[in-house]
């Protein structure tokens, strides 16, 4: 048991602080090897993970690091450090804090190398670039505790992949560390624990009153289809005047841009309002997060760039709008109103169309009985493991099998077969080609048991290209020089290329022209007043996620729905009059002509991304059994296919093998594919980041990372990153599993129903717009009005 | 047959001359005229001159990976070489070139053509077989190179001048070394650009970036009114140089 040093307990006493329970109990177990804390927001997370550090520092300041402290994001790294420093110079401890990110100058990185400071903040990239330095070994020798917080974030993407790999190697270089994990709450802790460390201890902290969560009614009702929640801005306006200050979160960034410009437009009070997301620049989010800390933002709409826990100051509220599509990143940022440990966040939930009433009823179902959900991760991608392997090459010589001992003790590797390992390593020793052209230029060379760099200047190489995250190649907006050269923000290369002088579109809330590209910046002017005739640039679409989906089908199951509000419940009782309901065991389609084509809807549940990938194959096998599909529109729960010809019964074309083989031919050219190709070539090493520098002067000598897979494909179709490619794609967008999941959840129990018109649960299908919509008002107006029509068609109006 | 630099859409007017349709492989290819001689765009980015029986393309690169491994870069898959080489040979075949130039860059350095894999090696020594085969240096390649054919700094040839950078004044003149790439429907395109003076060609090899027609480096090459020929789809198609 450690104990807290008479320093620390006499300032906490005369600032009148008690520990909270977790935190003398994580004290406690300060000596155990890891230990994974559960808390809610403003639990005191951070300084329970620290205080065996300041014990253990006030007692005996060693020389040199003791503990590292490693967060997904830099500017957590710089928040922390301004929040120890309270504590250590009030308690007048004798404790070095320094953070060190891709901020933080040559010259204060080289003198940290050379004199760590005892406690060092730090972020993934951060720690696997001073991993690859030669005296790595030196540096971390005497490291005694690791925290890794917000380590649920983590642990959803590669970043937590390589951290584990990294917890591995630091553990070999100082065999007594000890770990900590800091989460919020999640669906599956001992996964988690598993994640951390082999042998993981779990702390529950007491996770604080229930949230006060409830559904936003409006008194119009919501649409019909579509996103955005715009239909609700004033009594939106109306919560924001009735709080201090409170978050509106959006699921995409293009709805945020969408949603900022009209709640300005009716901001006829001027309260101070503000956008936040990971699209605008960074001196634009900064002053919005210097605006928020400081108090004087009484509403921000933003994404999930606000997800992750810097404290922001006085959030009273969240609205979330449109349906969480996942319960826990709900609970998540409901968290993020009141960050006080012991007062009850207050939420509201705001469905964005008709349907997603019955999304948010779910969602609110699940956080009151405490459901969380959550894909389990599968096994750790090898594309992060070759650069492990590239990155353990810089530090120095090593041997496969200590090296394969060690990645195994890494949670998403455990289950790593030596025979996998063994090509990855040839991989990036010789490319692993089956024409084997590189004997003499070899990446790694073997010399008796040990591999190492065959030439080393390849390690300033491999520094420069360490960390997981790739971005999609982004182009700056910046106001054209006579209107002051102010950058707005970034844009993807593809979106601008769709761009035609005289397009508008939003950005950072405003209406901006396109005016055109200059030295590899978007150029543009104000246009205020006019309508966006172009929505914003592609946001992230997350799939509803499976938790919520049978939540949903349960709620399809009730008799009667009297907690739904009246439009809603009418909606549903007509649908089960006039065909049927959804459930988990049979897979519904629906067949019927409206508007002079016949359609299918296929009510899968099985996400956006399976959903989509569904609509593909299936149209591909219509094609082929000659029922001249049209075209087709995907949403999180079904996919409505259009034709010339009817489809008499659907379940012939579900047949599994066939779906397979279609898959496969589909993939070859898809751009999907050729995305996530780029993104596992970069992070193995096979292709260099584009530095911005480089893609500015001219890119003769770089060529696009589609002719390497359009080459891979064509001669050595078995390759290692083809390989990899396909369990990514397969996993990620294309969510093929899911597929397969509903398929054998249904065990063939496929059901058509044939119907004269189209059925109340079809008809938002019609109104989904199937790419990223473009969406002025007029639009929107024109699509309310096919709304009205088409429910009236179907006798609901 | 109209004045030499002008592009000619039928018999007569300014514009395009559009080309003889489909080539005997290899889709769609374009016509058009400089210095008074009729030159063919053909869609895998060749350039063909049918009175000459001559074939003509730029910045094949070979090597490419081979050089990258052993300047301690990536290793990238080592299949470019013939991916190119066979690309080559089919635009041989199909225009049944007598004579052939490489506009320069065709090795990715001096020693790429060492590093060459034994069978890519005689697949190019087959292709120089029987033909007149001109390789013109580049940046890349300047030095002198152990294969078969001719090797020259520069090439008149009637009234065309075959060089591997594009010089300030030249008139039909036919050069490589840029990569040009323009963008049409949201997509990239290598392409040629063409205007009364001159033609650049795209780059051929497999494992080659561009640089986009608005670059600065074109801006003083070509004049007002040129063209970019897109080539890489099943058409080569000509738009209005991007500027």
């Amino acid at each position: 048991m450690e104990r807290l040093p008479p320093a620390l307990s006499d300032w906490f006493a005369a600032k009148g602080w008690t520990l909270h329970p977790h935190q003398t109990e994580m004290l406690a177990r300060a000596a155990d090897p890891a230990t994974l804390l559960i808390a809610p927001t403003g639990g005191g997370k951070t300084l329970a993970g620290f205080l065996p550090t300041l014990a253990e520092l006030a007692k005996a300041p060693p020389k040199g690091l003791h503990t590292l402290y490693i967060s997904p994001l830099k500017a957590l790294a710089a928040d922390i450090r301004r929040n120890l420093r309270t504590p250590i110079e009030g308690a007048n401890l004798p404790i070095r804090v320094e953070d060190r990110t891709g901020d933080t100058t040559y010259t204060q990185r080289r003198r940290q190398r050379a004199d760590p400071p005892h406690v060092l903040l730090t972020t993934p990239e951060s720690l696997a670039l001073l991993l690859s330095y030669e005296d790595a070994p030196r540096i971390f020798a005497g490291l005694q505790r690791v925290v890794l917080d917000e380590i649920h974030a983590l642990a959803e993407s590669k970043r937590g992949d390589q951290m584990t790999l990294l917890l591995a190697r630091l553990q070999s270089l100082s065999p007594g560390l000890r770990r900590v994990g800091l989460s919020a709450t999640v669906e599956d802790p001992p996964a988690l624990a598993r994640f951390l460390a082999p042998n993981t201890g779990i702390l529950l902290a007491d996770p604080g009153p229930a949230p006060d969560i409830q559904m936003l009614e409006t008194e119009a009702p919501p649409p019909w289809a579509g996103g955005g929640g715009r239909y609700a801005i004033p009594a939106i306006l109306e919560q924001v005047k009735q709080h201090r200050t409170t978050l509106i979160f959006h699921n995409t960034r293009a709805q945020a841009e969408l949603f900022f410009h009209d709640l300005w437009l009716n901001n006829t009070e001027d309260l101070p309002i503000g956008i936040h997301h990971g699209s605008l620049s960074r001196e634009q989010r900064e002053r919005v997060e210097a605006a928020m800390v400081a108090g004087q933002l009484r509403a921000i709409v933003c994404t999930g760039s606000l997800d992750l826990g810097i404290d922001w100051g006085d959030v009273d509220l969240v609205i979330q709008v449109g349906a969480p599509k996942n319960v826990k990143r709900l609970v998540q940022r409901i968290g993020r109103a009141n960050h006080r440990y012991n007062a009850p966040s207050k939420a509201l939930l705001l469905p964005a169309n008709r349907f997603e009433v019955v999304e948010c009823k779910a969602a609110l179902d699940a956080v009151r009985e405490g459901t969380l959900d959550g894909e389990p991760r599968g096994p750790g991608p090898r594309d992060v493991l070759c650069q492990h392997i590239l990155l353990t090459a810089c530090a120095g010589p090593f041997t496969a099998d200590a090296l394969y001992a060690e990645v195994i003790t890494a949670g998403p590797y455990a289950a790593l077969t030596r025979a996998q390992f063994d090509a990855t390593l040839d991989f990036v020793a010789t490319g692993g080609y089956a024409l084997r052209a590189y004997d003499r230029w070899q990446r790694l060379k073997q010399t008796g048991e040990t591999w190492h760099l065959r030439d080393p200047r390849a390690a300033a190489v491999i520094r420069q290209n360490l960390g997981t995250i790739i971005d999609v190649e982004t182009l700056k907006v910046r106001l054209k020089n006579r209107f002051g050269g102010t950058p707005l923000g970034e844009v993807e290369e593809s979106f601008a290329a769709t761009l035609t002088p005289g397009d508008t579109f939003l950005m950072g809330g405003q209406v901006v022209r396109y005016e055109g590209l200059r030295e590899m910046t978007v150029e543009v002017t104000n246009q205020p007043g006019r309508d966006p005739k172009v929505a914003v640039f592609n946001g992230t679409k997350f799939a509803t996620s499976t938790v919520l989906t049978q939540r949903i089908l349960d709620i399809f199951q009730q008799p009667r729905w009297p907690d739904l509000p009246a439009h809603t419940a009418q909606w549903l009782a007509l649908q089960r009059e006039v065909s049927r309901l959804p459930d988990a065991e049979t897979l519904l389609c629906e067949s019927f002509p409206h508007d002079g084509r016949a359609h299918l809807v296929v009510y899968g549940f099985a996400g956006r991304n399976a959903q989509q990938t569904l609509g593909l194959l299936l149209t591909k096998a219509m094609e082929e059994a000659g029922l001249a599909p049209l075209g087709f529109v995907a949403t999180d729960y079904a996919t409505l296919i259009w034709g010339i010809d009817a489809v008499e019964d659907a379940a012939p074309l579900f047949d599994l093998h066939a779906l397979q083989d279609g898959l496969e031919t589909w993939l070859a050219g898809n751009a999907v594919m050729k995305r996530t190709f780029r993104a596992s070539a970069i992070i193995a090493g096979l292709i260099e980041r584009s530095h911005q520098g480089r893609r500015k002067s001219g890119r003769q000598a770089t060529f696009s990372s589609d002719i390497l897979y359009d080459t891979l494909r064509k001669y050595d179709p078995d390759h290692l990153l083809l390989q990899i490619t396909r369990e990514e794609a397969m996993r990620g967008l294309i969510d093929f599993s899911r597929i397969e999941d509903m398929l054998a959840r249904v065990a063939g129990r496929i059901e058509t129903r044939r119907l004269p018109r189209l059925s109340p649960l079809s008809a938002p299908l019609f109104l989904e717009p199937g790419r990223i919509p473009v969406q002025g008002m007029g639009r929107e107006r024109l699509a309310e009005d096919a709304a009205r029509k088409l429910m009236e068609a179907a006798g609901l109006a | 047959m109209p004045p030499a630099g002008v592009f000619q859409k039928g018999a007569s007017g300014r514009g395009l001359h559009f080309g003889d349709g489909p080539a005997r492989s290899g889709g769609m290819s374009l016509t058009f005229r400089l210095a008074d001689t009729t030159l063919i765009a053909r869609p895998s980015g060749a350039l063909f001159w049918p009175e000459a029986g001559l074939l003509c393309v730029s910045d094949l690169h070979l090597g490419k990976s081979e050089r990258m491994a052993r300047r301690a870069g990536t290793l990238l898959p080592p299949y470019e070489t013939r991916e190119t080489l066979a690309r080559l040979e089919a635009e041989v075949e199909a225009t049944a070139a007598r004579r052939v130039i490489c506009l320069g860059d065709s090795f990715d350095d001096a020693a790429s053509l060492d590093g060459l894999e034994e069978d890519d090696r005689l697949w190019l020594t087959r292709l120089i077989a029987g033909r007149d085969w001109i390789w013109i240096a580049g940046n890349h390649d300047a030095g002198p190179l152990d294969i078969a054919g001719t090797h020259r700094a520069e090439v008149p040839l009637g009234p065309l001048t075959f060089r591997h950078i594009a010089e300030a004044g030249a008139q039909g003149e036919v050069s490589g070394h840029y990569h040009p790439k323009a963008r049409l429907a949201g997509k990239a395109w290598r392409c040629f650009l063409a205007d009364r003076n001159r033609v650049i060609l795209p780059a051929f090899g497999t494992y080659t970036g561009g640089l986009w027609c608005q670059d600065a480096a074109f801006a003083g090459l070509m004049q007002p009114g040129a063209l970019a020929i897109l080539a890489g789809g099943t058409v080569a198609r000509a738009i209005p140089m991007p500027r």
